[in-house]
């Protein structure tokens, strides 16, 4: 058995998330968005696009603006740092970020990370 | 309080206009009156573009897209316009001029606040208006030479509306037509005669084409270009005789410099159109004394006032210094110095700058400063390619300092920079013939151009002008400059030039402007769309590796797509580029504010079989949608659930039905009307080319959305015109409109090509959608795409009906690859298992529904509860 802390759920295969490419998961009852980038990494933010109030930033596009890699919303298109969450677009908005580990192939999401924290 | 002043303008044309727009925006009309009379049935119009009248020439539309003035009235009530009217006596003592109105025109505007309205007309009568200020703009005429049988049915001059109606009236019974005179005007008439399918000659004096603005070279080169287009030109010919009974059969021609009597030859014709020069029309001075220049022309001094101080003359009728103009800007110059003078302003007129450029059967000429070298010591550049038809000539004083003129047949690029660098004085580089060799042997010099450069001749318009309309009024595009200082409104020929000064000022205070679509791509949509073709890429990672930066973003991946999607017919889904597509090409329906889906199933032309209409029901009923007829003559099912689309579509499909792409940048839908098969006024079926047209284009990926409609008749119940492609039947086939739509700036679709058989409609359309495919920004509808292309809607006709790039054979393929390698889209996604997996809504839960999405009932059917209100714990 790997060790896993308790407080991570897995959610799915890291396969299943596609590359530059987002799917929702439900984590306690909360729908959070898992996000792979082109180089692999994976992040988690809430699913919940804070402009419509839609479960739907997992249907992003993903790219990078600057250095940062982000996600547009698909509602309104403001683009969201996936390693922070922070909207790049209005800086008094953020969605909640997840800490999240890959283990033996499995995303596993964890708890909300504090605002600002960065992976 | 001093008694408001009454101004009269006799003539509404292009120039009188001008001085009654100016003296409303330039104040004067707060105390003084001003009527205008004008003889012409119609508002002024743009006689500049009066060619293009026949590009509309349906109904009346050729007309209004002309006109400078659509409604026919000035906002300011204190001007007053009076059409149908001809002033034929000036009475300078009494100062009064007398009028005679024909009925149709007379107290059609009265009712408005005016001192001279109680001396309104009285229908067919002759009428006598006060006046303080007398303002003479009546133009020119085009000058018919005496020779014998000039006045045979058939003959015809070329200046205004009616005269155009005349002439396309005629060539309807002709084979061909005949010019007389080899100018500019002559040229563009032998343009018009060509586009009524006439076999068109021209004839000219002169031993060469454009005698006034062109020397021999430049005019043989012309020759050629004119020739190639199917124009028979005969210069150094006199006109003998026009042959024929009561109608014109032919035109008799001798060299010219022979005696009467030489051997003499008969060019046929049943249309002649005489285009050998203008008169000013300055009849009216004659006759009540007032000085006329010994060439024609009302005499006026430079702020354009005749010897009696209360009349003026301004534009072609006038001829300030002795000199008329034959050219709309100096006219509008001379318009402005009179609101100048009568506002006791400072301004004067003191000549002007007689540069022309245009394009005459898409052949770019120019002509402008001292084109003949007629300065002391004035040295020529010339560089002649006989193979690519150009010829271009730089003018240069005697120490090379300084450029004084020149002449460009066959490429007038260099145009927008040397102009101005002739009325600036601007100093040339050392090597000035690198300005007029072509790009790669070491040209395209960016000319710094001095602040008071003139930019628009049309309207005046400096440099200097354009950078203050950026700075201080908030201009941002070409469009935007346009309304603020009126730059390229008129002959259109600086709108290059003051693209390029916005364009350089936003880069000199380091605003972007990048071309490019987004930061991860410094190309333009066109420019990517060449380089996968060129390349061959079919993955985004390779297309950002070889010419982009970062990993791309909301802009440049659908654009990518969409590029990928028009050159490959790839299903969209497929693994390397589903990710790029936006969520609604991602999930193949349009994404609603609580974040389900639409279903919009194709129903082609709108027609739909009664039980295809109950299997929408029945799908909408069982999984609960809400259902609206759109406004695109289809069905629109509201409120799926991601997870659900697969099963709704699956129902659908087995029905018949296909993807409808409401989500797409691609063909909506070719709206029809019920045409002939029904309707008692239609001439076509518009339903059958309706549907085959929205079978043949969907799924087509473009810019933008496509919309199309067919029209059974001119009634245009189908709103075709309001569509990017618009088909009108008619009693020979269909006429073909681009470039309309809706939305948040409609526009009316124009004439691309009229009476066209079913087979070479198609293949227009198919030629006109590729180029724009291929050609387009991103997000821009044809609409803008067309004003945007250098060349506008003429260009359009040149490439798509003309051919003139012989792009049209490889248009047609690439769209035959389309019509080919079409699938429907959903009915694919339906039969392959992994595009079907992101159609889940948690990867972990895939049978739980989004707790967020929650509906309410309003008129019987559901309706989204916004997010944030549904109870936390409540069903969805
Ligand atoms: C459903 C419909 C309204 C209706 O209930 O009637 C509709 C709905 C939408 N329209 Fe529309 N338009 C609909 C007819 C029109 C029309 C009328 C027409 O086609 O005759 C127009 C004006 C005509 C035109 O396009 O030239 C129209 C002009 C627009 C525009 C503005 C386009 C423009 O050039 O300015 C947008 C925005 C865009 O495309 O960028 C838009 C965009 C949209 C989108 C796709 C917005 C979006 O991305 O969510 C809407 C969602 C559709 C959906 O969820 O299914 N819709 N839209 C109509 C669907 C027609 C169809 O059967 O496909
Ligand atoms: C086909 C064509 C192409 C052209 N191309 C160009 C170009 O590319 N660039 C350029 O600079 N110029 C061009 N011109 C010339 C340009 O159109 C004229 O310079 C311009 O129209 C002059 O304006 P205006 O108001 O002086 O005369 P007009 O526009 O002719 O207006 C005079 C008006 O006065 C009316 N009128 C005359 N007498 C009376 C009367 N007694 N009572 C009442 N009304 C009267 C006439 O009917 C007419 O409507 C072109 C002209 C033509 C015909
Ligand atoms: S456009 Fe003409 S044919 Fe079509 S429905 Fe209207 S009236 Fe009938
Ligand atoms: S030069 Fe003619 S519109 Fe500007």
């Amino acid at each position: 058995m790997s060790t896993v802390a308790v407080a991570l759920t897995p959610v799915c295969a890291v396969s299943a998330v596609p590359l530059e490419g987002g799917v929702a998961a439900l984590v306690s009852g909360e729908a959070v968005a898992v996000f792979r980038t082109h180089s692999g990494e994976v992040f988690a933010l809430s699913n919940v696009d804070p402009f419509s109030g839609a479960s739907v930033l997992s249907r992003g596009i993903v790219g990078s603006r600057g250095d940062a890699p982000v996600v547009s919303s698909p509602m309104y298109k403001q683009a969201f740092d996936l390693r922070t969450g922070a909207c790049l677009d209005d800086e008094t908005v953020s969605v909640p970020s997840y800490d999240v580990s890959v283990v033996d192939g499995v995303v596993h999401v964890g708890s909300v990370r504090p605002v600002g924290e960065v992976t | 309080m001093t008694k408001r002043q009454r101004i009269v303008v006799v003539g509404h044309g292009m120039v009188g206009h001008r001085f009654a727009q100016a003296a409303v925006e330039r104040g004067l009309t707060e105390t003084h009156d001003v009527l205008v009379l004008g003889e012409e049935p119609r508002a002024a119009y743009d006689r500049v573009a009066l060619t293009s009248w026949f590009a509309h020439a349906d109904g009346d539309g050729g007309s209004d897209a002309l006109s400078l003035l659509p409604g026919g009235e000035y906002d300011d009530p204190r001007v007053r316009l009076v059409l149908d009217s001809v002033v034929t006596e000036v009475d300078r003592a009494a100062r009064t001029v007398t009028v005679v109105s024909p009925p149709s025109a007379v107290g059609s505007r009265d009712g408005r606040q005016n001192a001279l309205l109680d001396q309104q007309g009285v229908p067919g009568a002759v009428t006598v208006h006060e006046y303080d200020v007398l303002v003479l703009a009546t133009g020119a005429a085009p000058f018919v030479p005496p020779v014998e049988g000039r006045g045979k049915d058939g003959c015809f001059v070329y200046r205004t509306i009616e005269d155009l109606e005349a002439i396309q009236a005629a060539s309807a019974a002709a084979t061909s037509g005949v010019v007389i005179g080899g100018g500019l005007l002559g040229l563009e008439a032998a343009n018009a005669l060509v586009q009524l399918g006439l076999d068109t000659h021209v004839v000219e004096m002169a031993p060469r084409l454009m005698p006034v603005q062109l020397d021999d070279g430049a005019g043989s080169t012309l020759v050629r270009h004119i020739e190639r287009l199917g124009v028979t030109v005969h210069t150094g010919v006199v006109t003998e005789a026009i042959e024929g009974g009561s109608s014109v059969t032919g035109l008799r021609v001798r060299q010219a410099g022979t005696d009467e009597g030489a051997p003499t030859q008969v060019v046929d014709a049943q249309v002649v159109v005489f285009s050998a020069g203008i008169r000013p029309r300055d009849a009216l001075a004659r006759e009540c004394d007032l000085e006329v220049a010994p060439r024609g022309g009302v005499l006026v001094d430079e702020q354009c006032r005749t010897a009696d101080p209360h009349v003026f003359a301004i534009g072609e009728c006038a001829a300030p210094g002795g000199t008329m103009y034959g050219l709309v800007a100096p006219g509008y110059a001379m318009a402005e110095v009179v609101v100048d003078a009568l506002l006791d302003g400072p301004g004067t007129f003191t000549g002007a700058d007689m540069s022309t450029k245009l394009k005459l059967l898409g052949v770019d000429v120019a002509s402008f400063g001292d084109a003949f070298a007629t300065t002391d010591g004035s040295l020529e550049l010339t560089y002649a390619d006989a193979v690519a038809g150009v010829y271009k000539k730089l003018v240069v004083s005697e120490d090379g300092s300084r450029l004084l003129g020149g002449i460009l047949v066959g490429d007038a690029s260099a145009y927008g920079v040397l102009r101005p660098m002739v009325s600036s004085g601007l100093a040339l580089p050392d090597n000035p013939e690198q300005l007029i060799l072509p790009v790669g042997t070491g040209a395209g010099i960016q000319l710094g151009m001095p602040d008071e450069a003139q930019v628009c001749s049309c309207n005046d318009v400096t440099k200097a002008d354009i950078l203050h309309a950026v700075t201080d009024q908030g201009c941002e595009s070409v469009g935007d400059v346009k309304q603020c200082t009126r730059a390229g409104s008129t002959c259109g020929s600086c709108v290059a030039t003051v693209k390029n000064i916005i364009e350089d000022h936003f880069a000199s205070v380091g605003r972007v402007v990048d071309k490019g679509i987004c930061e991860h791509f410094r190309l333009t949509r066109q420019a990517l769309f060449d380089v996968v073709a060129v390349h061959g890429y079919r993955r985004f990672d390779d297309i950002v590796a070889a010419h982009g930066t970062g990993r791309g973003c909301d802009v440049c991946k659908p654009a990518i797509a969409s590029i990928l999607a028009s050159q490959t017919s790839t299903h969209i889904l497929e693994p390397a580029t589903a990710e790029l597509q936006d969520t609604n090409d991602k999930y193949l329906g349009n994404i609603q504010r609580n974040g389900t889906y639409s279903v919009v199933p194709r129903i082609p032309g709108g027609e739909i079989t009664p039980d295809k209409l109950i299997v929408i029901g029945e799908v909408a009923k069982d999984y609960g949608l809400y259902t609206k007829i759109t406004g695109g003559q289809r069905i629109d099912l509201f409120g799926a659930r991601m997870e659900q689309l697969p099963a709704i579509w699956r129902r659908l499909v087995d029905a018949g039905f296909e993807s409808g792409h409401a989500y797409g940048k691609s063909l909506r839908t070719v709206k029809s009307c019920v045409g002939s098969t029904w309707c008692r006024f239609g001439v076509q079926d518009s339903v059958g080319l309706a549907i085959a047209l929205e079978l043949r284009y969907r799924g087509l990926r473009s810019p933008h959305k496509l919309k199309g409609g067919v029209s059974g008749c001119a009634r245009e119940c189908a709103e075709a015109r309001g569509k990017d492609f618009g088909v009108i039947a008619t009693e020979k086939g269909w006429n073909l409109y681009v470039g309309g739509n809706g939305g948040a700036t409609p526009a009316h679709a124009r004439l691309l090509a009229g009476d066209l058989d079913t087979a070479t409609l198609v293949s227009y359309l198919d030629r006109f959608l590729m180029y724009y495919v291929r050609t387009a920004d991103r997000l821009q509808r044809t609409s803008t795409w067309i004003e945007q292309l250098d060349g506008g809607l003429d260009r359009v006709r040149e490439v798509v009906v003309d051919d003139s790039l012989g792009l049209g054979a490889e248009l047609e393929a690439e769209m035959a690859r389309h019509v080919g390698g079409y699938e429907d889209e959903w009915r694919a996604t339906l039969e392959d298992p992994t595009k079907l997996e992101r159609f889940v809504s948690f990867v972990n839960a895939p049978d739980t529904p989004d707790p967020s999405i929650a509906f309410t009932t309003e008129r019987d059917q559901i309706q989204p509860i916004a997010p944030a209100l549904i109870p936390v714990g409540a069903p969805a």
